[in-house]
């Protein structure tokens, strides 16, 4: 069994109020490491066996057409084990 | 003149929809989105709400219903679409619209009586309305935002396709302050206030909205 994992993040020119609100939460609770905090969303698609490169492919046409709007947003595609 | 509102999983504003076609002088056409029959209507209103949740993205699973199949190859040939609000995010998930409806730039949602500018009476959904007129109708949604990219915001700048623009402040963040655009050849129009609720004076704020619904019943009859 392997998890196909598909993080999709929104573009970096289009602005990210929820990245924006965690940013400005993170000094007032004494945490002061972060310049900024963009948000986005991760995907855990689990498959039996070792996946395949046609499944990582048909992944990323999901991911294309479903799980990220290519007008806002980018998206990797990774396997983990 | 037959016009139709779809309804689906988690629409909130399709009874609304429909009871102004119906004040306007139309017959209202409940359609569903799980199946593909449009029922012979001759435009069709995407209504408010949360369809699927607002899961994913808003928007983004009805844009693959049975009922959007039908319409997405029917808009393409000019059958006139009207999305509202919700509407309007799946008219934009299904690239009938550019750009995207993203969270309000404050985070709050946003329940208030807008004031809006008419600036495109070149759809069959504004045609009764005159350019740059001011209207008031209602806004309600969290993500409204209207975002796309700079050459898509200077196409739609320069082809006129803004038909509806936010006066005064922005309430969202949306660029250029745009409430609602239409497509190329104008027969898609996508917005963001709902002028099914400004219908009468008793529960809306004006009767501004219901010039939507005359002006696409005049359109059909050709007036």
């Amino acid at each position: 069994m392997a998890i196909i994992v598909v993080e999709v993040m929104l573009k970096p020119e289009i602005l990210d109020p929820q990245g924006q609100a965690v940013a400005s939460a993170l000094p007032r609770l004494g945490f002061t490491f972060a310049k900024s905090v963009r948000q986005g969303k991760r995907f855990e698609i689990e498959v039996d066996g070792e996946p395949t490169s046609e499944q990582i492919a048909e992944v990323e046409k999901a991911a294309h057409t479903l799980l990220s709007n290519p007008v806002i947003e980018n998206f990797v595609v990774k396997v983990e084990k | 003149m037959r016009i139709g509102v779809v309804t689906f999983p988690g629409s909130l504003d399709d009874r609304s929809a429909l009871r102004a076609i119906e004040l306007a002088g139309g017959t209202p056409v409940p359609l569903f989105h799980g199946t593909n029959d449009l029922k012979e209507v001759q435009a069709v209103v995407l209504p408010g709400g949360f369809s699927y949740g607002d899961y994913l993205r808003c928007g983004a699973i009805s844009r693959f219903s049975p009922i959007m199949e039908s319409i997405i190859l029917a808009a393409e040939h000019g059958f006139p679409v009207l999305g509202i609000c919700n509407g309007f995010q799946i008219l934009c998930e299904s690239h009938l619209l550019p750009g995207a409806l993203t969270r309000n730039a404050d985070l709050h949602f946003i329940c208030a009586d807008q004031k809006v500018s008419v600036e495109n009476v070149d759809t069959p959904w504004t045609r009764g309305y005159t350019k740059g007129q001011e209207i008031v109708i209602p806004i309600k949604n969290g993500e409204g935002s209207f975002q796309c990219s700079d050459e898509t915001l200077k196409e739609l700048e320069d082809e006129g396709r803004i038909v509806l623009r936010y006066v005064g402040k922005n309430p969202n963040g949306s660029r250029n302050a745009i409430a609602g655009i239409s497509n190329k050849r104008g027969n898609v129009v996508g917005v963001m206030p709902h002028p099914e609720q400004a219908i009468e004076n008793l529960t809306g704020p004006s009767e501004d909205g219901l010039n939507f619904f005359t002006s696409i019943l005049k359109e059909m009859v050709g007036l």
